[in-house]
């Protein structure tokens, strides 16, 4: 989708925080929509096959699951306006049971639609500027970024344009909607890795080169799943001018190369795996030398016009420190709690970004009911510009608060079970659905996590044990990322039973690496007592400082493996 | 007649809803009770058949056979504990999983 509309930035009379569809958009989804609900049509009738019909369906973002369709809604880059986020809600109560799933992917799963509803959702998203269009089949898929894009003081570029100009690339790109395997972009523009672009068919990060101009550093053959790899750099700097052209020259010889064979096989990381990252580079280059550059021209005025959808809003000149805050947190020990663990320093000078967690002790990680995404977007237009983010961790981020107004914005929070002080902490869980929903699961995962969380609920301990992460998948496709957990679960089936494997040393950031097994599978039981005795084991070794990848790192895997399983573990009614 | 290992029931899900369903005597049931118990290969055999008369009437998608047990109330209940899921609903929602019947609508 390529945007034409030169005014529409500057039309409106409320902040702009997030791409606008034009006409030419609004017609294209429309027109998917419209196409759809004819497919659905003939479906039932009986005019298409369910072989014919699977591949449209799943075009769609519809598929089919343990008890239920399940529909996945596109969410670019995470980014969402409250008016998307009430929509949210509201097709949760009319067309689901009442809630939503935030993915590791910034998207949103409804679990129980039905088909003959399927295509009056599609037209309430399309509506709203959304769309299920590229969240299944072996495209492109939504492009992911960093959630503090745009606000985060370590950043040198905002990565939303660059996001943004990929999706319009993207979407419906004649030569890569076929692809061997699904394909997924991240990109970040800051120093710290928030987008776990290493672990991407492709990630990006914006740089800067000697001159000081803009340009991506490109990671390739990335990816979790059966067979994890962390990501190599093929090129160290590619001009901004440059970019389409180059992911062009990838996704060629990705589409050339890659394994259509061997669905296991047919991911881009095993063809940069089998052929070296050297053989890769030498193809891409290639390729991109020879690559008409005509069609990939870069715009500037195009890219100029698109970031200016992501402009900073209208803030308010305001003192870097809050004398406000300050006094609500000395006379709220709570709300100091919370201001510790899931507020985070912000570009502009009086205002933070709050991460507000979906992962209460004991709930499932990345649900939230519709009355919870109306408080979510409600409080977003009191207190920040109606702007919201999905997070990778599957939380919801609340990218420009006043200092001032976060006591107020943490009571509205509270009430409605959102303010859990735990963000990046060891009870902040990314969780698949796992067998409790997933046709591709062997496991249950949400119990589990929700065993790890009560275990650990306790505040005070979490904060002493640090930053954490805990990820679980309840299969190989590694949709929970354990393998890049600092504490990931695997389960598995193993004798007709669940069984769950736990790996340590997993890292999303840019000193990626990939989770080490420590044992064989242990019962969904056991699982919190092993965590406990590496916890423990963790606590009395580490140093000042030091998380629990660092002493994982020192120490060596070895010596977690002799402190990982001890006798008399309490369990957890799974 | 040849026994198969186990008996067998038929799982699908509706092609409208989604729902898991399996094959009753006259026709698709939510209730392991009311499923047609299949103790013999012939009997899969006509348990499979009438799933795919069932697919290509357009009115189930996903049809496969699964191993049970007869527990001593006489009801069928899946070995695996993945059809176990399908039929016992999300463990961590149980306040969805509504009456088979009203699933069914």
């Amino acid at each position: 989708m390529t945007a034409h509309e030169p005014n529409l930035a500057a039309r409106s009379n409320e902040p702009i925080i997030s791409y606008r569809y034009d006409e030419h958009d609004r017609a294209f989804v429309r027109a998917r929509v419209a196409e759809f609900r004819e497919q659905v049509r003939r479906r039932l009738e009986g005019a298409l096959t369910e072989d014919e019909f699977r591949p449209l369906r799943l075009m769609n973002g519809l598929y089919l699951q343990l008890h239920a369709y399940m529909l996945r809604v596109a969410i670019p880059y995470g980014g969402l306006t409250a008016k998307q986020m009430r929509r949210l809600a509201e097709i949760a109560d009319r067309f689901d049971k009442g809630y939503g799933h935030f993915t590791t992917r910034q998207n949103l799963q409804y679990n129980w639609p039905k088909l003959e509803d399927v295509p009056d959702i599609l037209e309430a998203l399309a509506e709203v500027e959304m769309h299920a269009i590229q969240t299944s089949g072996n495209c492109i898929r939504n492009v992911t970024s960093d959630q503090f894009a745009g606000v985060a003081v370590d950043e040198i570029e905002d990565p939303r344009p660059t996001a943004e100009f990929l999706r319009q690339w993207s979407s419906l790109h004649p030569e890569f909607s076929f692809l061997p395997r699904k394909f997924k972009i991240a990109v970040t523009g800051a120093r710290e890795d928030r987008a776990a672009i290493s672990f991407h068919d492709i990630g990006l990060r914006i740089v800067e080169d000697a001159n000081g101009a803009r340009g991506y550093e490109v990671h390739v053959g990335g990816g979790l799943g059966r067979t994890p790899m962390v990501g190599k750099v093929v090129r160290d700097f590619v001009a901004r001018a440059d970019l389409l052209a180059y992911l062009e020259a990838i996704l060629r010889v990705y589409n050339r190369f890659g394994r259509r064979d061997n669905k296991f096989k047919a991911r881009i990381k095993i063809l940069v795996h089998e052929i070296g990252v050297d053989e890769m580079k030498r193809l891409v280059e290639e390729e991109f030398a020879a690559i008409d550059r005509g069609p990939f021209a870069f715009d500037a005025d195009e890219f100029a016009r698109i970031a200016a959808f992501f402009a900073p809003p209208p803030y308010e000149t305001l003192p870097g420190r809050s004398e406000a805050l300050e006094t609500k947190k000395r006379e709220n020990r709570d709300f100091a709690v919370f201001v510790s663990t899931n507020v985070a320093p912000h570009k502009a000078s009086g205002y933070a970004i709050v991460t507000v967690s979906l992962k209460p002790i004991g709930g499932i990680p990345g649900d939230a009911s519709s009355a919870q995404m109306r408080l979510l977007a409600d409080v977003s237009e009191r207190f920040g510009f109606g702007e919201l983010r999905v997070t990778h961790t599957q939380n919801i981020v609340l990218p420009h608060v006043k200092q001032d107004d976060l006591f107020a914005l943490w009571r509205e929070l509270s009430a409605a079970d959102l303010a859990t002080s735990n963000a990046g902490l060891i009870t902040d869980i990314i969780c698949c659905p796992g067998l409790d929903y997933c046709a591709l699961a062997t496991a249950r995962s949400i119990p589990v996590a929700q065993a790890i969380s009560r275990r650990f609920q306790d505040p005070e301990r979490q904060r002493l044990i640090g930053e954490l992460g805990v990820k679980i998948s309840g299969c190989i496709n590694a949709c929970g990322h354990h393998h890049i957990g600092a504490i990931g679960i695997l389960g598995l089936e193993k004798k007709g039973q669940e069984s769950y494997q736990i790996t340590l040393g997993g890292d999303p950031t840019f000193s990626a690496s990939i989770g080490e097994l420590l044992g064989p599978g242990v019962t969904a039981q056991e699982v919190p007592g092993v965590i406990e005795n590496l916890i423990e084991f963790y606590l009395s070794q580490r140093r000042e400082g030091e998380r629990f990848i660092d002493l994982w790192r020192r120490l060596g895997h070895a010596r977690f493996k002799e402190a990982w399983r001890r006798e008399g573990e309490d369990g957890v009614d799974i | 007649m040849a026994a198969t290992k186990h008996p067998q029931i038929l799982f699908a899900s509706m092609l409208r809803g989604g729902q898991t369903v399996l094959l009753g005597e006259a026709g698709w049931v939510g209730d392991p009770r009311e499923a047609v118990v299949a103790h013999d290969v012939e009997a899969a055999a006509a348990l499979e058949r009438r799933g795919k008369e069932e697919v290509a009437r357009n009115n189930v998608v996903d049809v496969y056979l699964a191993d049970v047990e007869i527990g001593a109330d006489g009801a069928p209940a899946p070995l695996h504990y993945r059809e176990k899921r399908r039929l016992a609903g999300p463990s961590v929602r149980p306040d969805l999983w509504a009456r088979r019947e009203e699933r069914l609508r």
